[in-house]
């Protein structure tokens, strides 16, 4: 637990009284959304490398998947840096390197708003898509449905943070006073509960969808995104596999051992 | 040098009748699945026409194949690893359903169902894809014996390409129309662009004899392999979304068996055997500048067996010896490199492809017998190959990257080879001219009447085995499509259709089958060396083997029936 210190500075002044929800809200939960998602993905990693794929349906329709889906992706990845500029760079270090609130404000607002359009665009698209188009609605199953119902929440409520932050002006909340070091404290497991139970509601709902869409992950067709082909950019075009290459691997026995059948007599 | 052992094909296109008896016993063996409705392993298309899918040739639209950059190296036609990623959201060029077709059934149920009325039940074509009524449009061989080619066989890019380059020349008027068949397998070439193209780098080469295979755990369904591949033989599973081609009937490859399409050719027109090959030597024979000299590189690339040098590395990369004895007796390495009568498919395409043909000479022939000519005649046969412009600047386009001559030469070794037998079979004296007149002498000649004519079943397929010692590695590679029951015909996991863990194909669930197949007991498992098959138990008794092995123990019974 940390210091009850670490909570008065980052709201100077304003009574926060710790329950038992924050402690398991902003302080268990997160570390069993890393446990079902690390496990789940190990787990799934393997025992079903067969069911592992993007399951694409651009055999069945293309026109508006060639603007949906690299609308969404892109504005998804684009999401993710912004999340990762906000959520893990300090303060601190945007203000060490001159960039102001003012100005940092409005480049997370421009940026992330229109990212998050973007992808917010793009994912009300692919379900238009979805269930319009009769064959990709058949190849909807439950697993899909219910993951499109999280994503999507995650990606309404984030926007919603941001975009509430626009009107709200100057007196709009500052997460890199409240969410960002509760994220950032989680990782050397002393989760400040007191900056993240400081934050306003909005953002403890994306938060907990968020969460949500981590632990259903990797039980989804979302792992594809776990094994992006970044790899591609480096191997040899020609692949052959030799059994020598293979027979390193686990479960495998070299070459000359005894067949399975004589070994167990 | 890199001696490697390379399964091949080699289909001689004057004995294929179209008869579809390969696509069919294809798609039964390895198609015959939810998701695969759509796709042919094997389809065989009427030439000329559009193929399947639709117009797969113009790669000015499909940019399959590989393709030279400014710099003279070789590089993938649909663009390079940067930009294959940045499009891996929605494949920029990637066929659609429709240009395969969409597979249907009909809903023969009516027939049996509908109540009684004054009209007769019809029993009308369902959609596979949608479930609903369906127009049947099109299909993986439509535009069969030129059906229709007054309408559309002007699309086949082929055609386009001869037409332009022959200002109009060729017309549809069916009096002058030529045709023959195509058979068209993956082609398990030397420099693969569906491999190059994979991001996972799922698609693989067996090092062992060369056979391009998927491996479905791989497989991440990024469809970029559809686009790479110039041939579009590469297909994608819409229920599992993994990618799946011609397996070159691996399972049976390996056990010493042909694959099913050869197996079951009604024609004999299939030849398998090995070809042993430089694997150092395919990028550069690949590269050369001049499309219409990739021919030549690749036979460059094609290592003489008989060649004790050849052997001795071969040994040196593990290659066995049985393996060396096969390909030396190889039929495809005679008619392509020997005899030099089978031509790959659009060598074109840069990817050095393994499945070759030799060109029909029948349609000179039935145009000569047709016009009252003596059509087996050296000399008319010769005249008109050499008149028949279109024809031949057809099949240039196929087989040699537009290389009129080389279509000419072969063409004219089949018509020397037809001529000079018939003189043989009408008693006549050998006449050793006509071999001459195509470079060769009287027993080649004869040796290749051997091999394409009479076809001795153990002389069209010489395939060594797998050795037992590798068995293991070959069987779980990771290419497992073909079993009944599997995740793969699930139609909901947990994870989405389709997800769980494929069984891997096993060589002696192979033979347990074919024992199965051939006895007329029940299965007892005699050949199982004390294990049990239990996918081919037929619950009746316990088979021996099924519970341990009790030891020397004071018999009991029950025991005492057990013991053989």
């Amino acid at each position: 637990m940390p210091a009850p210190g670490a909570a008065l500075a980052t709201e100077p002044g304003a009574p926060v009284v710790l329950n038992t929800w924050d402690t398991v809200l902003w302080g268990v939960l997160p570390y069993v959304m890393v446990v079902v998602l690390v496990g789940g993905l190990v787990w799934r990693y393997r025992y079903d490398q067969f069911g592992w794929t993007t399951r694409s349906s651009q055999l069945y329709e293309s026109r508006l998947l060639r603007i949906a889906s690299p609308l969404f992706h892109f504005g998804l990845l684009a999401v993710i840096a912004g999340h990762f500029f906000g959520l893990v760079i300090p303060m601190a270090w945007t203000e060490a390197v001159g960039m102001s609130q003012e100005f940092y404000h409005f480049n997370a607002l421009l940026v992330g708003g229109v990212a998050g359009v973007g992808t917010l665009g793009g994912i009300a698209l692919l379900i238009y898509r979805r269930r319009t188009t009769g064959p990709v609605f058949m190849a909807t199953t439950k697993n899909d449905k219910t993951m499109y119902v999280v994503l999507t929440a995650a990606i309404v409520f984030g926007l919603f943070t941001t975009l509430a932050s626009v009107f709200e002006g100057e007196h709009g909340h500052n997460y890199r006073e409240t969410v960002a070091p509760w994220f950032r404290s989680l990782f050397i497991f002393q989760p400040d509960i007191a900056a993240m139970a400081a934050a306003p509601f909005t953002f403890h709902l994306h938060t907990l969808v968020g969460m949500a869409l981590f632990v259903i992950w990797p039980f989804t067709r979302l792992v594809h995104a776990f094994t992006a082909p970044l790899h591609y950019l480096f191997r040899p075009y020609i692949v052959y596999r030799s059994r020598d290459r293979e027979t390193r691997g686990r479960g495998w026995s070299a070459v000359g051992t005894p067949d399975r059948d004589t070994r167990n007599r | 040098m890199r001696v490697m052992a390379q399964m091949g094909m080699v289909m001689n296109l004057d004995k294929c009748i179209g008869c579809h008896t390969c696509s069919v016993t294809c798609k039964q063996a390895w198609t015959n699945r939810a998701g695969m409705e759509y796709v042919w392993f094997n389809n065989v298309e009427t030439r000329p026409g559009q193929g399947y899918p639709r117009r797969y040739e113009d790669q000015d639209r499909w940019y399959g194949g590989w393709t030279l950059n400014r710099r003279g190296k070789l590089a993938l036609k649909a663009g390079g690893r940067v930009k294959k990623l940045f499009g891996i959201f929605a494949s920029p060029v990637q066929p659609e359903l429709k240009d395969y077709y969409e597979p249907w059934t009909y809903d023969y149920k009516t027939l049996v169902d509908a109540p009684l009325g004054d009209d007769f039940p019809v029993a009308r074509p369902k959609s596979l894809i949608t479930g609903e009524d369906t127009k049947i449009t099109w299909s993986a061989n439509w535009d069969d014996n030129l059906g229709g080619s007054q309408d559309h066989g002007h699309l086949d890019p082929l055609v386009e390409k001869v037409r332009r380059e022959s200002e109009d020349k060729i017309k549809f008027a069916f009096e002058q129309t030529f045709m023959f068949y195509l058979p068209r397998i993956c082609e398990h070439c030397l420099n693969p662009s569906c491999m190059a193209s994979c991001p996972s780098g799922a698609i693989y080469k067996r090092v062992e004899d060369g056979i391009v295979l998927v491996d479905q755990d791989r497989c991440r369904g990024w469809r970029q392999c559809v686009t790479g591949c110039p041939y579009k033989k590469i297909y994608f599973n819409h229920k599992t979304g993994k990618a799946e081609k011609c397996t070159f009937c691996y399972p049976r490859v390996e056990v010493g068996l042909p694959t099913v399409c050869s197996e079951t050719c009604v024609g004999r027109l299939r030849y398998l055997g090995l070809f042993l090959y430089d694997a150092d030597a395919v990028t550069a024979a690949a590269s050369v500048t001049d499309p219409q000299d990739l021919y030549d590189a690749q036979m460059d690339v094609l290592l003489d067996p008989h060649d004790p040098r050849v052997q001795a590395d071969a040994r040196a990369q593990g290659i066995p010896e049985d393996w060396l004895d096969a390909a030396r007796r190889s039929p495809v390495y005679a008619l392509a490199k020997v005899y030099k009568v089978a031509l790959p498919l659009h060598p074109e395409y840069r990817t050095m492809p393994m499945v070759w043909y030799v060109p029909p000479l029948s349609p000179v022939v039935d145009l000569l017998r047709d016009q009252g000519h003596d059509g087996e005649d050296a000399g008319n046969l010769f005249g008109a190959i050499d008149a028949l412009r279109i024809p031949v600047e057809y099949l240039a386009e196929l087989f040699t990257a537009g290389d009129t001559e080389r279509v000419t030469a072969v063409l004219r070794k089949l018509a020397a080879m037809r001529s000079f037998m018939r003189g043989i079979s009408l008693g006549e004296d050998p006449d050793e001219s006509i071999p001459e007149s195509v470079g060769m002498d009287g027993q080649g000649m004869y040796d290749m009447y051997r091999l394409m004519a009479i076809a001795k079943y153990s002389e069209r397929y010489v395939i060594p085995k797998a050795h037992l010692e590798q068995a293991h590695d070959l069987e779980e590679l990771g290419c497992s499509l073909d079993f009944d029951g599997g995740p793969g015909m699930q139609d909901s996991a947990p994870f989405g259709e389709a997800s769980g863990r494929p069984v891997p194909v096993a060589v002696d669930t192979f033979n347990a089958l074919r024992d199965r197949q051939s006895t007329d007991t029940i299965a007892e498992g005699a050949g199982l060396r004390g294990r049990v098959n239990l996918l081919n138990w037929d619950g009746r008794g316990a088979p021996p083997g099924l519970f341990p092995d009790k030891g020397p123990q004071p018999d009991t019974l029950a025991g005492a029936e057990d013991q053989p």
